[in-house]
């Protein structure tokens, strides 16, 4: 992917916001990049076109799914900075509660890293850390560049 | 009954991402989305974000729920309990997308559908899916 190899050659290679402004969905969605050190918080702000029922102003629940997809991948390429986009193989997500009209926020732990595949959890949350709004395990395919 | 054929205009992401029902059946439902440029997830293939693929089944499958006739949740809300997606294949650029659900199986609390999501050839899925939902889930957000 092109933005990738450019990031590497300006040593941004862990410059995720950079790259999620250069995803037409992600920035349709308004994800931003949250780093602190070693550590990146995927953000997704409220916005009117993310909700899934108008009655409770919920997300969506493809945007909950998207967002903790992007979030998988966000944090794969953090690690790791391969110069392709993984792709997704398959995503398990467990809906835990419902999505507010708030801000959302997301972080991914990479529990294996092979050759080929990496295995990443993720969760969300909105006001409190300890109540997720969703969790999914994904399983990702690394492509060499 | 008549309302779910404009059901998908007055969901706010089905609409911002220009999602239009296509048929339903007795316990199943088509969907489609057009292709768009802000869809797409890798700027170099043009090719639509795995999200999107997530949005249709996640909303083909709730529908299919919805479409049952004779319909236990009938006037009930219904919560997503989990969603699971298989990538099959890459999406190919510039080409809609559609999803197809069936609720095959429906308890008194529960109800069980899967979901593929293609082109044009129903043989040849991009995506599957299998979810389960919760009925009779409270209206009121919880506190």
């Amino acid at each position: 992917m092109r933005i990738l190899a450019e990031l590497r050659e300006q040593g941004r290679a862990q410059d995720m916001q950079a790259l999620v402004e250069h995803l037409p969905y992600a920035r349709f969605l308004g994800i931003t990049v949250d780093r602190k050190g070693n550590e990146i918080t995927t953000i997704l702000p409220f916005s009117d076109h993310l909700v899934g029922n108008t009655q409770l102003r919920a997300l969506h629940g493809g945007v909950i799914g998207a967002f903790l997809e992007i979030t998988s991948i966000v944090q794969l390429l953090f690690d790791t900075s391969c110069e392709r986009l993984p792709k997704t193989i398959d995503i398990s997500i467990d809906y835990l509660r419902s999505g507010k009209a708030v801000e959302t926020y997301g972080r991914a732990i990479v529990t294996r890293h092979g050759r080929r595949v990496a295995n990443v959890r993720t969760e969300i949350w909105q006001e409190s850390r300890a109540a997720p709004v969703a969790a999914s395990h994904g399983h990702f395919l690394l492509t060499p560049a | 009954m008549s309302d779910l054929d404009d059901h998908l205009a007055h969901i706010p992401h089905a609409a911002a991402i220009g999602m239009t029902l296509v048929s339903r059946g007795k316990h199943s439902c088509v969907v489609r989305v057009p292709y768009a440029a802000h869809l797409v997830g890798d700027p170099d293939t043009g090719v639509i974000h795995g999200g999107v693929i997530t949005a249709l089944l996640d909303n083909a499958s709730g529908m299919a729920v919805r479409s049952e006739p004779d319909d236990a949740s009938e006037g009930r809300s219904m919560a997503t309990l989990d969603l699971r997606i298989d990538y099959m294949r890459p999406a190919q650029p510039r080409e809609d997308l559609i999803a197809e659900a069936t609720c095959y199986r429906m308890t008194s609390n529960v109800a069980f559908v899967r979901a593929i999501a293609y082109h044009d050839d129903r043989t040849d899925p991009i995506a599957s899916s299998v979810a389960t939902f919760m009925l009779g889930t409270p209206t009121e957000p919880r506190t």
